[in-house]
């Protein structure tokens, strides 16, 4: 392992900088001595995982653990540009139904196996289309991968699939040694939580629910990474010993907000820590209130309308999420560049008075105790934003004659409550809008996605042809200036309307860390990436 | 009081043979007691599952919204998992399975439930040790301390501190503990029971361990502490006026002697239930001290397999609970019979 190798290119990113080729952030923050690189780096993470492998489980604990031990084909730079993984090289051909990787030389696994373009075959093939949720639609018209030689794997597609480029990380596609998974149970696989990987870290130890212990790879392919000399990840349930784990120095860095955003941002002006939001493109979520179209009242536009004027995000984005983030103004995530836009998108700034008048204009007086109508609120259970918001939004909508209850329960109860029984009206969650909105945003909008009984589906019955067929055509649309158009016009018919409100874009989770921790979010997937270029001062 | 030690034995009748404990009135009342102790566990098991049942969602549900699971792959889940199946057969399946003492696979934890509980159990065991011993013997003493100065300021200043620490929860405690001892003077580890990933071997690791428990055992220490204090006095001052103390002042012995020898194994009894209570509570989890202080005990391991409709890790960890409540219980009662050879079992 050659530090010195590292600090030299360091060196040289910092000249480029100095002449401003290079965005600053991709540079070493401070003055980095070559012994310094390396260190312990010690985090706590919440929840505990299932698996250490998140081709078979996207939840949060497998997407920041799994991209340590495994690399995926691709990387991406700030922008969702994509950068060399394991494929050194790809290209899309003209009709975009075949796509060729020429994958990276001289890669092994942690067990020593050589890596060939059969790993990943089998991955994309037995895993990723079979077991992995997003994976399904992700790669649904992935119809074989053809294997010419160790070297080279050919993608072949039933139709083009743009957002597919967009999903070959580590985090969303790790890559699987398929000596160990071939011809077994994939879901119980010992491997999935002992695992086995090309990555830059190979576990050392794992004690379920308690923690992970990381060390590098010493044959790993980035010649000089990692730089930690051990990556230790304990499980920690209360948010509140967390902060103070951070603030006693008893771990060095926060990630993926494991701290509620007032802890973050007090611990930040303290002396010795730094924050960061950037570097996290790959996981643009919101906060959305979306409605039940089965319910009568709430199948009238105009009262979804009203619903939409009488709730003034900016406080929910204020109050509840301390500005990290910006008022929600379309069904797309301001990060999901280039397709986000607010042009000729109907827009519902807060406004009592209009919605009073558009709830009269519906046919819904104020009756007894000046209440228009009664409605159940569902918001989700995890975290705290959904719970905090929803009784402003109570309070909000009282206000115009909504007798608004809410209705706080378990995640299971809540996901049944709304997905299966729909025994809902009005619901609040967060979720991913998905690296591209094909991956995360149709969920929500498609007819043929109603399927009571599957959580974050079609929860609204959204039903609109023109709207499907535009979803439909945006997934498989290789030209990217007709899939921005094709994405404007969802965005203004949608938004129009209104099966959902999106009340917030979520600014990504902030990483807080000691001054001493450095580059933790070199690119688009920040800490849902392998950290190799992550180090400690000692 | 002073021919205590020995077991009972029996009536005095003596039979031959390998079943002649079984005979005897404390082999009998201990084979009842076996019997009971395995209806209790059956009803509980059965009890449990479905209370468990009861509730809306199955992990499958919670799994599929973590993991954005599509239809075909949630069906695919649930018949792997038996869930498809009517409850009976669930139920059925499940016994079965645990008469083998296999109590099968957690689905969160990707692991079998026997492992991802025999990881819990050593933190849970140590912590009930250590919590129940220590309370024991602080509180005790503070209560035989109060009943020796019973009615002067000493007492009063003992009374008003149980008070405190009775009225105070565990959790509250617990946070008091991490902010001081953890924050300002950062002298103790906050979470965890050990440094993790530091390799600490023998002694090291001993010392290590005994670092990050020590401030859990605190918290989970001073309402109890409070209980056998106040237990412990308002019994020591109930047996000082027995006869049997007056019998023995007036054969001239000391006060200090009939104090401590005569009137304090009497007074231990109430002392004793006390414990059997504590460790009962403790088995089944101190959720909210394990929360805090991110120690994966069984209470956490409990609540999280509730959250997430893990059915087989819940009935592990209940089974595994109720058996040392079970097991704990019979000892109690036969600590009884030593320290009391009035007390009789049938």
């Amino acid at each position: 392992m050659s530090k010195s190798f590292e600090m030299n290119r360091r060196g040289f990113l910092g000249s480029l900088a100095a002449a401003g080729l290079v965005p600053a952030g991709m540079v070493a923050s401070g003055p980095a001595l070559a012994q310094d690189a390396g260190g312990i780096l010690r985090t706590p993470f919440w929840p505990a995982p299932t698996y250490l492998n998140s081709a078979i489980s996207t939840s949060g604990p497998e997407s920041f653990l799994s991209p340590k031990f495994y690399d995926g084909l691709l990387g991406y730079e700030s922008g969702m540009v994509p950068k060399p993984s394991l494929a050194t090289a790809w290209e899309i051909s003209e009709d975009g139904l075949t796509v060729t990787f020429t994958l990276r030389e001289g890669v092994t696994w942690h067990d020593g196996e050589p890596f060939t373009s059969h790993d990943v075959a089998f991955t994309f093939m037995e895993v990723l289309k079979v077991h992995h949720g997003r994976g399904v639609n992700t790669f649904a018209n992935l119809t074989s991968v053809d294997t010419p030689d160790d070297y080279t794997a050919v993608f072949n597609l039933s139709k083009p699939s743009p957002a597919m480029m967009r999903a070959l990380d580590s985090r969303e596609c790790p890559i699987l040694p398929a000596h160990l998974y071939e011809g077994t149970d994939i879901m119980e696989n010992p491997v999935n939580t002992a695992p086995v990987g090309t990555g830059p870290f190979k576990l050392e130890s794992y004690e379920i629910g308690s923690a992970v212990v990381m060390v590098p790879y010493e044959d790993y392919w980035d010649e000089g990474y990692p730089l930690l000399d051990r990556f230790i990840v304990q499980f920690v349930p209360d948010p509140a010993t967390r902060a103070a784990m951070l603030e006693s120095g008893q771990t060095d860095a926060i990630f993926l907000g494991m701290i509620p955003t007032q802890e973050i941002l007090r611990i930040a002006e303290m002396d010795g820590f730094e924050m960061t939001t950037t570097g996290f493109e790959a996981m643009p979520s919101g906060l959305q209130l979306e409605f039940n179209l089965e319910n009568e009242i709430l199948a009238n536009k105009l009262v979804r309308q009203a619903i939409a004027h009488a709730i003034d995000t900016n406080w929910i984005l204020e109050n509840v999420f301390y500005g990290m983030g910006q008022t929600g103004a379309s069904p797309l995530h301001y990060d999901q560049r280039p397709f986000y836009t607010t042009e000729g998108v109907p827009s519902y700034p807060f406004d009592l008075a209009k919605a009073n008048e558009l709830l009269d204009e519906a046919g819904y007086p104020r009756g007894e105790g000046d209440m228009r109508f009664k409605l159940m609120l569902d918001p989700s259970p995890w975290g705290t934003e959904s719970i905090n918001s929803s009784a402003y939004i109570r309070e909000v909508l009282r206000q115009v004659g909504i007798d608004v209850e809410v209705r706080q329960q378990d995640f299971a109860v809540f996901v049944t409550t709304v997905w299966t029984e729909r025994k809902h009206d009005l619901v609040l969650y967060t979720a991913t809008m998905g690296v591209d909105p094909t991956i995360g945003v149709h969920r929500f909008y498609l007819s043929s996605n109603f399927q009571p009984g599957t959580g974050f589906s079609n929860g609204a019955h959204y039903d609109n042809p023109e709207v499907d067929e535009l979803l439909n055509a945006a997934s498989i649309e290789m030209d990217e200036e007709a899939r921005i158009a094709q994405y404007a016009e969802f965005q203004q018919i949608a938004y129009e309307d209104l099966p959902i409100v999106k009340m917030v874009d979520i600014a990504a989770a902030p990483t807080l860390a000691s001054t001493r921790v450095h580059d933790f979010a070199p690119d688009a997937l920040g800490a849902l990436g392998s950290l190799k270029q992550t180090w400690v001062e000692q | 009081m002073t021919q205590t030690s020995g077991p009972i034995t029996g009536n005095g009748t003596k039979k031959a043979g390998p079943f002649a404990a079984l005979s005897s009135p404390l082999g009998r009342y201990i084979l009842r007691r076996l019997v009971q102790a395995l209806l209790v566990m059956v009803l509980v098991m059965v009890g449990s599952f479905f209370l468990m049942k009861l509730a809306p969602g199955d992990f499958v549900d919670v799994l599929a919204g973590t993991r954005d699971l599509t239809a075909e792959q949630t069906a695919e889940l649930r018949a792997r998992y038996g869930l498809d199946q009517p409850l009976v057969i669930q139920l059925v399946r499940y016994m079965g399975l645990l008469a083998t003492f296999d109590f099968g696979y957690s689905p969160i934890n990707a692991a079998p439930v026997t492992d991802v509980i025999l990881a819990r159990l050593p933190v849970t065991a140590i912590l009930v040790v250590a919590s129940v011993s220590l309370s024991m013997v602080i509180g005790t003493l503070f209560g035989i301390a109060a009943a020796r100065n019973a009615g002067k300021p000493v007492d009063l200043g003992i009374s008003i501190f149980m008070l405190l620490l009775y009225a105070t929860p565990s959790f509250i405690v617990a946070i008091m503990l991490i902010l001081v001892f953890g924050l300002k003077l950062g002298l103790m580890p906050i979470a965890g029971y050990e440094s993790v990933g530091m390799g600490y071997t023998g002694w090291q690791h001993i010392w290590d361990v005994t670092r990050h428990l020590t401030l859990p055992v605190v918290a989970l220490c001073t309402f109890y502490i409070a209980i056998y204090g106040r237990i412990g006095r308002a019994s020591m001052l109930e047996v000082m006026r027995l006869d049997f103390v007056r019998t023995a002042r007036a054969k001239g012995i000391s006060e200090g002697r009939v104090f401590y020898v005569h009137a304090l194994r009497n007074a231990l009894l109430p002392l004793i239930t006390m414990a059997g209570l504590q460790v009962s509570s403790l088995v089944g989890g101190a959720v909210l001290i394990e929360t805090v202080f991110g120690l994966p005990g069984m209470g956490r391991t409990a609540y999280d397999a509730v959250l997430q409709r893990d059915t087989n890790l819940l009935l592990g960890v209940i089974f595994t609970s109720s058996l040392a409540v079970v097991t704990v219980n019979f000892v109690i009662d036969m600590l009884y019979m030593v320290l009391d050879p009035r007390v009789n079992l049938k």
